[in-house]
């Protein structure tokens, strides 16, 4: 099962931790088999919000909310349970700056019309 | 069937004593927690009707996972969702593989073990680890939860119909922790089973002081955790409750009122619970690996043995005191050591430590705060600093026996 591992820090800690250690965890998860997708993403500021209505998209600048806490990058892995999925996350630098949100990833089912 | 016939009420017995481990093991065997509950109703529905037919088998509760082992699998075809037994985990499996697998003792026991740890996953909201766990633990109806925490029926309902699609969604795991995560996750355990006992015990709010239901249904859980997982503060957290329960029926009088530890009658106190509390604290401090469960239910201990309360010894309970204060340094026993401090030094010692607590304001919404203050300020004779902080008590109390209790105090000043 995918889970998504959202990282979360505050803007001034973006860069506590060094990239060298992001990327020898995300090499040891690759080559353990977890991770199938993982990337740091640049400070909310930088951010454009795109909303359809009626058709028409609209822009604005920045995030769609205003937290303490900001997206700064994200693991996709794979995992047996939610159990496996809390031990990879605790295994990620930046948790102990910041926090890492696990959410289990949906699959699409083409059969179902709307959201239940 | 008749329901008088002698088998309908063997039916019933055997669901008080096993509907909860036939449940477990069926969460295990089909991998999702209502298909398993609807299972082993179907399960008992079929033991009513073919007991008394081909008379009640050796083993009951094997025949009833069997049983729902079945019925969920056929209920499966019926509704030709073979799509959906992926989705169901190992259930496919469960379909072929031998009996062996759930007749198994030992596994069995682990089943019970592993639905507690689900149940109280920290994944989960606080509200739902607890509604969950009476739920599904517990076998409590929707109805008797919400009446017990005084929660509408409906948003109880729906709390434990979410967690479960968390569980499912978000695959919460049905497994008894892996040793290296097994503290944490008991400690998890240990606060839900608290959490209950001292909403039974003292009640968050409401008209009467206590919901002795909860409270006997939180030591039904710490007995059957101590007797799955003997860990030394699954034992502490049993004796604490104990001792605290052996309490109950001196700490109101007739007509509802609080009588504190120290008016209390000693010997309506239960001995068995007494007894059975100080036991386990001696078994849970000779681990030498006991946590604040069982500090706490070693100064529970030192009380429930003074004869009298002026016998209590004081001492004692501040050194425990002391220790527990340096595993948790929360104001709360911060405050509770203050109060014990005050009754080895008196009340001036015991005075300026309070009020070095509320300087920090950190229990400055704490009724109990407020009311140990007042009581202090009242035995040194400061009657207007005493009714100032049995005012501000009054205004934080919640409960109708602790405002007229306060009410009470305030008017033995004047």
């Amino acid at each position: 099962m995918k889970y998504l591992c959202l990282v979360y820090l505050e803007k001034d800690k973006l860069h506590a931790v060094p990239d060298s250690e992001c990327l020898a965890c995300g090499n040891g998860l690759r080559a353990s088999g977890v991770l199938l997708a993982a990337e740091p993403l640049y400070p909310a500021d930088t951010a454009a919000t795109v909303r359809v209505r009626n058709g028409k998209p609209t822009i604005v600048d920045g995030p769609f909310a205003e937290t303490k806490e900001q997206l700064a990058g994200f693991y996709l892995i794979d995992a047996r349970d939610l159990n496996e999925a809390i031990q990879v996350a605790a295994r990620i630098p930046p948790a102990r700056e910041g926090s890492i949100e696990v959410r289990p990833v949906r699959e699409l089912q083409p059969s179902r019309e709307s959201p239940a | 069937m008749d329901a008088s016939h002698p088998i309908h009420e063997t039916v019933n017995a055997v669901y008080l004593s096993d509907s909860r481990r036939v449940l477990a093991t069926l969460i295990r065997l089909l991998g999702d927690f209502n298909v398993a509950e609807e299972a082993m109703h179907d399960a008992f529905r079929a033991a009513l009707e073919q007991w008394p037919r081909d008379g009640v088998p050796a083993n009951p509760r094997a025949w009833l996972v069997s049983a729902g082992r079945f019925k969920a699998i056929d209920a499966m075809r019926r509704r030709q969702r073979f799509d959906s037994l992926d989705a169901l985990g190992e259930s496919a499996d469960a379909g072929v593989v031998d009996a062996a697998a759930w007749a198994d003792a030992e596994s069995v026991e682990d089943d019970r073990l592993r639905l507690v740890f689900t149940c109280c996953h920290p994944a989960l909201s606080p509200d739902a680890q607890v509604a969950l766990t009476l739920r599904e633990v517990c076998g409590l109806t929707t109805e008797e939860i919400a009446r017990a925490f005084l929660t509408p029926a409906p948003t109880l309902a729906q709390r434990i119909v979410r967690a479960k699609a968390k569980i499912r969604d978000a695959r919460i795991p049905y497994q008894v922790p892996a040793p290296a995560e097994l503290p944490a996750r008991l400690d998890a355990v240990l606060r839900v089973i608290y959490l209950v006992f001292n909403e039974g015990y003292t009640a968050s709010s409401g008209a009467s002081l206590t919901r002795h239901e909860l409270s006997a249904e939180a030591i039904r859980l710490g007995r059957l955790l101590v007797e799955l997982l003997p860990e030394p503060d699954a034992c502490g957290l049993l004796a604490l409750m104990l001792l605290n329960e052996s309490r109950r029926e001196a700490r109101t009088s007739p007509d509802g009122e609080i009588i504190l530890l120290d008016a209390q009658d000693r010997s309506r106190w239960n001995r068995d619970f007494i007894a059975e509390g100080i036991a386990l604290v001696e078994r849970a401090l000779s681990s030498r690996r006991f946590g604040p469960y069982t500090i706490q239910a070693a100064i529970a201990g030192v009380h429930a043995e003074a004869p009298t309360a002026a016998a209590t010894n004081w001492g004692d309970i501040v050194g425990l005191y002391d220790v527990l204060a340096q595993a948790d340094g929360s104001p709360v026993i911060a405050l509770n050591r203050a109060v014990a401090i005050a009754m080895r030094d008196g009340p001036a010692a015991g005075l300026a430590l309070i009020d070095g607590i509320l300087d920090r304001g950190e229990l400055s919404e704490y009724r109990p705060a407020h009311a140990a203050r007042a009581e202090l300020c009242r035995r040194l004779g400061r009657t207007a600093d005493a009714r100032a902080s049995y005012t501000r008590a009054l205004a934080l109390a919640r409960q109708e026996p602790e405002r007229r209790f306060i009410e009470r105090q305030l008017e033995e000043l004047s």
